[in-house]
């Protein structure tokens, strides 16, 4: 009885042991590096109680109110620059405006080695992953993008309504995924996203990447809603200038750690 | 230390001890048998996994008593009406009434919902405005609600159940206890309306290669998918969402302005106003009338709606174009083949299934 006595006790004293170091002590060689989205037209931070409520000026001049913006990225990667090797994180990332839970990403599989790193990421699905229906938790936010239209998933679904300060507002439909070039004939529209800044990790890190929405409408195609409004899925020439303004959408922020 | 010890031991014996009298405690009771809901196949692979609240496990005793309550007239004030009066089989679990009709004839504003599918509801907001949270909690509100069951107060139905020559017996080989209370009569409840499961369609046959689509049936899927004209699967799902409703709340575009505020009145915010739950469009030969207030008999209407009807207002959803012209305006092919692709979602063998039915 003695015997279970000490180790019942011994066993006491080694958890609290190992979760004192858990506390307080740095990781010893890897990071969990966690990721918080914020989203802001050009000075305007927008998050789920007002981005329903701003009237907004893109670069084209028009003015616009947003009723939903939901988006999807993936392979979220760390690539050290001292030895090019890349630390990919599972899974994705579908950010919807009107619910700040999405807005985090804090992936599972986490230990990113102690270095020096860059951020890059895909915007939407690249072609390996854009595979239809393949994601419950997709589906049944019906973020499907049309087989006729090369099928796989949305990367944006940004709706609206513009000229809001004339007499007659209209909706915009600003939709992008898969390209289609012609009928049955589909070219990719993924954008990979590369930060230049090089940034260390030293320890657990919360890495925050800003979304400036203003930037769909501004570089380097400036965009007009009057002429683009809706249906923007079909047309070409829409869906490629979205993956040309996507690249300056997105800039590193604080790294906290 | 020596508490600690002392502490641990005593733990463990304690244990061990509630343990044999779980054991003994178990003889006695009836076990129900575990339920398992029948999840079609293109479900399981497309969809995630329906909600079954852990404090409300499917049993068959549960969901055989859910049943009967939901067919039983016992609860209502005058044993005139029960759940199934205004949530009948033969209408996909609807009332082919514009208003239903509460127990002293007084109707309301709102149209019978369709009870389809419903553990797929992941956001689990029920009613066209969303104000309930819970398919549990729902089911509270029919009974004392004064145009439907119209009790007094629950209270008053629970003595009814208690006082019942059978009803403390099944809810004793349900839930392990005959003392009959409000929170048991929705948790049986639940447990029935979550087997209301549609998945066997003509279409849901053609997805899982068992059918052939027509050629009309095959071109108003197009029309559907097409954001040059139907747009209808931004919120009404697709063949890889077989629910066919995205479970969100939209305005689309039926008043210029509201006597019925919808989500609006359940949020306060005036974003809000004239927003309602999409409705699944499986089932639609059977659940007219349609839209939250019944107001279009047939899906003619509905499609002429969207078509050449919107009505144009602040919260308007921008899915819907060219408002200031009515809609789109779908050539009348694309009407007829929209309406034959609409129709093959609906399920004789939802309707007609045996294990819904009263006994
Ligand atoms: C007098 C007619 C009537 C009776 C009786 C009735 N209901 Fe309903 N039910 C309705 C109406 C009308 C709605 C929609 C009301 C609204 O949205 O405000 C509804 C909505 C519902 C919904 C919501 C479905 C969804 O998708 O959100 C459920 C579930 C439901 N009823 C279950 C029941 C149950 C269970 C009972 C019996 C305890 C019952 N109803 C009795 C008329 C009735
Ligand atoms: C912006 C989202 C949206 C789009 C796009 C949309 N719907 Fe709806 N639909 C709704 C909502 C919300 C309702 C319920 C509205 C109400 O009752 O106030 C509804 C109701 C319906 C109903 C009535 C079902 C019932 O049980 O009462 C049918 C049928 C329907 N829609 C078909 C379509 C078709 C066909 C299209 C394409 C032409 C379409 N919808 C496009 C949101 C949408």
């Amino acid at each position: 009885m003695k015997k279970i006595a000490t180790l019942i006790a011994l066993f006491l004293t080694l958890t609290a042991c190992s979760e004192d170091a858990d506390d307080n002590a740095v990781a010893e060689t890897n990071a969990s590096v966690s990721f918080k989205f914020t989203h802001n037209w050009n000075d305007q931070l927008l998050d789920s109680s007002n981005f329903e409520n701003l009237d907004l000026t893109n670069e084209n001049g028009e003015v616009i109110n947003i009723d939903r913006i939901r988006y999807l990225i993936s392979r979220i990667e760390l690539i050290n620059t001292d030895n090019n090797l890349s630390y990919v994180f599972d899974g994705y990332k579908f950010t919807d405006l009107s619910n700040e839970d999405t807005y985090d990403f804090s992936p599972e599989t986490n230990a990113v080695p102690l270095g020096n790193y860059q951020l890059k990421f895909i915007w939407g699905f690249n072609e390996q992953d854009n595979i239809n229906g393949a994601y419950p938790d997709l589906n049944i936010a019906s973020w499907n993008w049309p087989d006729m239209l090369g099928g796989g998933y949305h990367f944006l679904q940004f709706d609206g309504m513009y000229n809001v300060n004339t007499t007659n507002p209209a909706p915009f439909n600003y939709h992008n995924g898969t390209a289609r070039v012609s009928e049955g004939v589909f070219e990719q529209n993924f954008a990979t996203i590369t930060f230049s800044e090089s940034f260390t990790i030293s320890n657990n890190a919360t890495i925050e990447v800003k979304m400036n929405i203003a930037q769909f409408f501004t570089n380097p195609n400036t965009w007009d809603l009057n002429v683009l409004d809706t249906p923007l899925m079909p047309n070409y020439t829409a869906q490629k200038m979205m993956q040309e303004n996507v690249l300056s959408v997105f800039s590193l922020g604080e790294i906290i750690q | 230390m020596k508490y600690w010890i002392t502490y641990c031991l005593l733990t463990i014996i304690i244990c061990s001890c509630s343990k044999s009298e779980d054991t003994i405690n178990n003889n006695d009771a009836y076990v129900p048998i575990p339920y398992q809901l029948e999840v079609p196949q293109h479900f399981d692979q497309l969809l995630i996994d329906p909600i079954i609240p852990f404090d409300n496990p499917m049993t068959e005793e549960g969901v055989s008593l859910g049943k009967r309550l939901f067919y039983d007239r016992i609860l209502s004030v005058d044993n005139t009406k029960a759940c199934a009066s205004c949530h009948m089989p033969q209408n996909g679990f609807s009332d082919s009434n514009k208003f239903s009709i509460g127990v002293s004839g007084n109707f309301g504003n709102r149209n019978s919902m369709p009870l389809i599918n419903l553990a797929w509801n992941f956001d689990d907001k029920y009613f066209w405005d969303g104000r309930a949270l819970g398919l549990e909690h729902q089911a509270l509100e029919p009974v004392t609600n004064p145009i439907e069951l119209e009790n007094p107060s629950w209270s008053d139905v629970e003595d009814r159940l208690n006082n019942h020559p059978e009803y403390p017996n099944l809810f004793n080989q349900a839930f392990g206890t005959s003392t009959i209370t409000k929170d048991l009569v929705t948790k049986a409840i639940a447990q029935f309306e979550r087997t209301l499961i549609s998945g066997n369609s003509k279409f849901d046959k053609f997805l899982n290669g068992g059918a052939t689509l027509t050629a009309q049936e095959q071109e108003g899927l197009n029309v559907f998918m097409d954001e040059e004209r139907g747009d209808c699967f931004h919120c009404h799902g697709n063949p890889n969402n077989p629910l066919w409703t995205d479970n969100q709340f939209h305005n689309n575009g039926l008043d210029a302005t509201f006597t019925d505020l919808g989500l609006g009145a359940v949020t306060g915010n005036p974003n809000d106003n004239g927003k309602f739950r999409s409705p699944t469009l499986r089932n639609l030969a059977y659940t007219a009338p349609y839209m939250h207030d019944g107001r279009f008999l047939t899906l003619d209407d509905v499609i002429e709606h969207y078509s050449s009807g919107l009505q144009n207002s602040s919260t308007i959803d921008p899915l819907m174009k060219k408002v200031e012209q009515g809609g789109v305006q779908l050539s009348e092919e694309d009407k007829n083949n929209l309406k034959a692709f609409l129709l093959s979602l609906s399920d004789p063998s939802f309707i007609n299934n045996p294990a819904f039915l009263p006994q």
